[in-house]
């Protein structure tokens, strides 16, 4: 299985965090969370492993813990 | 005293005096059912076909209306099929294999069952709990008329319980006065709000869901297809949050509308108000009668234990979920299915009381296997919080455009019989290459021989299954029937892919209830002896 991923692997990070907020552009906030839940099960889909996304839910969990 | 709590669909065991209501000190019976629901008459049957004396009782005298728990699965066919009773199911029944799942106005996707070759029984077969109860009932006057020792007292209502370490004593009710009896064993299928359990004091823990479900059965003559039909949030006017569309025999149809928690009952069972539901489902003019009502609310939750002493619980009483996924009378048939044979053998001397301890741990997996899997369905179809909600109709979307995300829609995840992994019945498997879903503990999944099929070729008792091999000399225990394969007998191939996989020859010990005990390529005679023990909890002492 593929090892989980905490050092940097997008190719271009400005490139996509603008493209992420674009996507957002105009969506009342309902739209918005609607779009995100959407995102986030394609993306979940393509990774597949579960043992990655169970990776990937503990980290989104601690990086807010630790605010 | 003896109120009816429901109007009757069938009468079918009516009042009779019986000996015991003249006996000078109370007779004591080997076995005791109470409750003549589909699990009682089920355990009243398999136990009389077994040879063990039981005596069942019922409070009314035959089978309450509705269609209630309409789904009847595979495995409920296969079981009721080793008792005789099923071929008349399946032909009343009715059988459906395409799902259509509805989002507010849209269609998301629908779904073929597809059921696998080589079983002798369809995947579903949509029949009123009614008609299935009748075939069970219809099946022990049959095997009681070849003396098969089943006594079935409708009108005998139990007034106390008095549970001693190694019987129970119980006062009765009847149309002529009470009487007392005593059993050996005592076994509680008398249902989800059980009495027996209640008066014992036990405990009943988990999950109220605090929901409501308008049920109807309706008769009409719709050229609606033969498909199940499921809407999230449905477009009609105030149909809740999710609805359901099954078609019956006869021309009746069910209707399964969830309505919410704060509800007032009464009202909402009003003739007009279930019209005016059905009428915003159905579209105008379409023109039908109602021919049932009733609105339930779901737990999923079950007993700490389901065996305290000589009293035994099975269905219902023991373990409650929620209906989606047709898991409450399917699993309460495979308690049925567990005990039966453990209980004859106990009672028989084959084996220790310990035996029963296994059902205890076994059907308490298989519960909590199925409030697992409708505890899920749930909080799919009624998300708890917004966020869930969001979740929820983001996977609806996604499946309306791509087949990745339909595996996520789970509008009730359809029975299937628990695989006891783990349990203390468990022998070898000693099968390199073998097949997962024939692993100890497993259902055995039938295939075609011939004209007929395997489940059909195994007996009630303890069966060892050779295939592509022989048996070394005097390794059949007492007993134990021998029933040797090829895997030319099925040329599908079936056999051979769901018992030998990548093993050239395999072996098989195969409990009473079709489940795996133990599998090997090669075993020899003491090996099988041993398993053979362990499935009767031989070792256990």
């Amino acid at each position: 299985m593929s090892e989980f991923v905490t050092d940097p692997n997008l190719a271009d990070p400005d490139g996509f965090y603008a493209d992420l907020l674009a996507a957002h552009e105009g969506l009342s906030e309902e739209e918005s969370a609607a779009f995100n839940a959407r995102l986030i099960l394609v993306l979940a889909n393509q990774i597949g492993a579960p043992e990655t996304l169970r990776a990937a839910l503990a980290a989104a969990a601690e990086a807010g813990a630790r605010g | 005293m003896l109120d009816d709590r429901y109007d009757l669909a069938f009468r079918l065991y009516p009042y009779e005096r019986s000996a015991d209501q003249d006996a000078a000190t109370p007779v004591r019976h080997p076995v005791v059912v109470l409750g003549g629901g589909p699990v009682g008459v089920a355990m009243a049957l398999d136990l009389g076909l077994r040879g063990v004396p039981v005596v069942l009782l019922d409070d009314h005298e035959g089978v309450g209306q509705g269609s209630r728990a309409i789904c009847f699965a595979k495995r409920t066919l296969e079981i009721c099929d080793r008792w005789g009773a099923a071929l008349p199911m399946v032909e009343k029944g009715v059988v459906w294999n395409l799902g259509k799942v509805f989002h507010e106005d849209r269609k998301v996707y629908e779904f073929n069952l597809l059921p696998e070759e080589g079983h002798r029984f369809p995947a579903f077969i949509n029949l009123p709990q009614p008609w299935f109860e009748r075939y069970l009932v219809e099946r022990i006057r049959a095997a009681q008329a070849q003396g098969a020792p089943i006594e079935i007292r409708g009108r005998n209502q139990v007034t106390s319980v008095e549970v001693d370490e190694d019987h129970a004593r119980l006062e009765v009710e009847t149309p002529e006065g009470p009487y007392s009896l005593e059993a050996d064993w005592l076994i509680g299928c008398d249902g989800a709000g059980s009495p027996l359990r209640k008066r014992m004091g036990l405990d009943f823990e988990g999950r109220v869901f605090e929901d409501n479900f308008l049920i109807a059965d309706i008769r009409m003559t719709a050229d609606f297809p033969t498909e199940r039909w499921f809407w999230f949030e449905p477009p009609f006017k105030s149909s809740g949050a999710s609805c359901l569309l099954h078609r019956q025999p006869d021309d009746i149809w069910r209707v399964d509308f969830q309505i919410g928690w704060d509800i007032d009952r009464e009202k909402e069972l009003r003739e007009e108000n279930v019209r005016a539901r059905l009428d915003a489902m159905l579209g105008e003019g379409v023109d039908y009668e109602i021919v049932w009502t009733s609105i339930y609310r779901f737990q999923c939750r079950r007993m700490r234990r389901f065996r305290h002493g000589p009293v035994i619980f099975a269905g219902d009483s023991a373990h409650q979920v929620s209906p989606f996924g047709a898991r409450g009378a399917n699993s309460g048939i495979q308690d049925v299915d567990n005990l039966g044979w453990k209980l004859a053998a106990v009672l028989q001397g084959a084996a220790p009381e310990a035996l029963l301890e296994s059902y205890d741990s076994e059907r308490r997996q298989a519960a909590d296997e199925n409030i697992l899997n409708s505890s899920r369905s749930t909080d799919f179809i009624t998300p708890k919080s917004q966020i869930s909600h969001v979740f929820r109709n983001a996977v609806l979307d996604l499946a309306e455009a791509f087949p990745f995300a339909r595996p996520l829609v789970n509008s009730g995840r359809l029975s299937l019989p628990c695989t006891y992994d783990g349990s203390p019945l468990n022998g070898a498997d000693a099968l390199p290459g073998g097949p997962a879903r024939t692993r100890p503990g497993s259902p055995c999944p039938d295939a075609r021989l011939g004209q007929g099929f395997l489940l059909g070729r195994l007996g009630q008792g303890v069966t060892l299954l050779t295939l592509d091999c022989a048996l070394p000399e005097g390794a059949l225990p007492e007993g134990v029937t021998h029933l040797a394969l090829s895997s030319d007998d099925d040329a599908s191939g079936a056999l051979a892919a769901r018992y030998l996989g990548e093993a050239a020859q395999a072996v098989y010990l195969i409990r009473p209830d079709q489940h795996v005990a133990a599998r090997w390529a090669a075993p020899e005679a003491e090996a099988i002896r041993v398993a053979c023990d362990r499935l009767f909890g031989r070792e256990m002492t």
